[in-house]
């Protein structure tokens, strides 16, 4: 995963990077002759009181013409340094009428990622993670129903606040293909460190691929172990919280479930996702992610077993 | 050593320990506890809703695990959070009452204890209100008994906060008056 402001792999990470280049390097070389003028006006001799008087006029001349051309290099500098700001600002802001659109909601302490499209059975709703086509703008809208968090994928923009009551918006246009990490920049609460966004930029064909198969209904269960599971889960706690497209399971409080097994992580960034994660998660969330509103789900090590089967199946 | 020394060493340690007193009581109120490790829970139909019984009235066993929610802000938090997301709201609203009963007013017709609650959550009532056991974990139900309760202005006011989430009409928490529960029969 790459993670840095430094690595840009998308048009506006790369305009803030260029800023930042362009504003470091200059003013590294500034600071360093700065510190050599300071060094040489410290070390020189001041001319001695007895010595001919025109010396000391001579040099009040010299220093007359090397203020005027400092100030002039200042206004210059700054300047540049303007014109440079402002021509990446534009870069940042610009939009593409066809850019995709993507709608990434803050919660406590997960992301929602949803896919607009006109028709409501392609839409497409996910959690803690967020696919992009390489080469093509998204236009991510953010919004908060809780309190005050903060989108930042270093690798693709810079930091973008997610408000309660206000809709706000990021481009990305990523140039790389590759998986990326995103976090949340606004503290927010007991989790505000558990809440990754992990990213994927793939090819067109790949993100097409991708999309129809979150579109897709949760995979039947496959085992005795995977139907009981289901029945646990439609008609346990975990239903209360969990949706999972083409069951019972349809609430809305925590992440949609539906394709959970084809995620990097689990509990935003808390686990990696894999089985035995997975039990443990369930068995004690609080021991993975204090504070979490995720309950323990109380289920007996043969329910935990089977619902665990059941989650495994849903690619 | 003199005896009003003495007198004055004693009273400088009572003041002390009821000082350490209200400290302590200050901690638990604060506490955040994510897992469960309050008192155990009594087996439930131990709760009695009424008091129209043969014989002398039997009172509500109270119970330990009741006390130890409603004293928590934490708990009380949590509790106004679960009762949006499991849609109490659909029945109660805000706690004015609209298909359901009002859970704000000192009328209770099972009972207004926390105890009392939390069995009609488990247990569901008459005419509509489900039963939750086996689908809210028994922690978040007394988390949600805990918050009704504070509805009425019956939870400790020390536990309810000084604000609601989200945007309300309703005074604060610690503002609401205390309505003194009362059972339908005993109203009567």
């Amino acid at each position: 995963m790459t993670h840095h402001v430094l690595a840009p792999a998308a048009d506006q990470a790369e305009a803030i990077a260029t800023v930042w280049q362009g504003l470091f390097w200059p003013n590294l070389v500034i600071y360093l002759a700065m510190l050599a003028a300071l060094a040489w006006a410290l070390w020189r001799r001041r001319p001695a009181a007895d010595e001919a008087p025109g010396l000391r006029a001579k040099h009040t001349h010299h220093w007359g013409l090397a203020l005027l051309g400092w100030t002039v290099f200042i206004a210059a500098t700054l300047t540049a340094y303007t014109a440079l700001s402002f021509v990446q600002d534009r870069r940042l802001l610009a939009r593409e009428p066809d850019a995709l659109r993507v709608r990434v909601t803050g919660e406590q302490w997960w992301w929602q990622v949803e896919y607009p499209d006109s028709d409501p059975s392609r839409q497409v709703t996910t959690a803690n993670e967020l696919h992009l086509p390489v080469g093509r703008m998204a236009r991510i809208e953010l919004q908060s129903d809780n309190v005050i968090h903060s989108l930042w994928i270093p690798a693709l923009n810079g930091k973008q606040d997610l408000i309660p009551g206000r809709r706000t918006e990021m481009a990305v246009t990523p140039r790389a293909t590759g998986h990326y990490r995103g976090e949340c920049a606004e503290f927010c609460g007991l989790q505000h460190a558990h809440m990754v966004l992990p990213v994927t930029v793939e090819s067109p064909a790949a993100f097409a691929a991708w999309l129809d198969a979150q579109r897709a209904q949760a995979a039947p269960p496959a085992s005795p172990s995977a139907t009981r599971g289901k029945q646990v889960f439609e008609s346990g706690p975990c239903a209360l919280c969990h949706a999972i497209s083409g069951t019972d399971a349809g609430s809305h409080a925590g992440p949609d479930l539906t394709h959970l097994a084809s995620r990097p992580t689990l509990g935003a960034g808390a686990l990696p996702n894999d089985r035995a994660h997975l039990l443990a998660w369930l068995a004690d969330p609080q021991a993975h992610k204090p504070g979490t509103n995720m309950p323990d789900p109380k289920l007996s090590p043969a329910q935990l077993t089977d619902v665990v089967a059941y989650l495994e199946g849903l690619r | 050593m003199c005896s009003p020394c003495r007198r004055i060493e004693r009273r400088a340690g009572f003041a002390l320990a009821a000082l350490l007193a209200l400290a302590a009581v200050g901690c638990e109120r604060e506490r955040r506890e994510y897992a469960s490790k309050g008192p155990p829970t009594t087996p439930p139909g131990a709760v009695r809703v009424g008091t129209l019984q043969p014989g002398t009235p039997l009172p509500t066993p109270s119970e330990p695990r009741g006390r130890h929610f409603e004293g928590n802000a934490y708990h009380v938090n949590q509790g106004q959070q679960l009762y949006k997301w499991f849609n109490c709201t659909g029945c109660h609203a805000n706690g004015g009452g609209a298909i359901g009963p009002a859970l704000m007013d000192a009328q209770w017709r099972y009972g207004g204890s926390i105890e009392q609650i939390h069995a009609s959550i488990m247990q569901g009532r008459p005419n509509g209100m489900p039963s939750f056991a086996g689908k809210i974990p028994d922690d978040q139900v007394w988390q949600i008994a805990a918050y009704v309760r504070t509805m009425s202005g019956n939870a400790p006011k020390y536990v309810a906060g000084g604000g609601r989430q989200g945007m309300a009409v309703a005074p604060p928490l610690s503002r609401v008056p205390r309505l003194k529960p009362k059972t339908t029969e005993s109203s009567q």
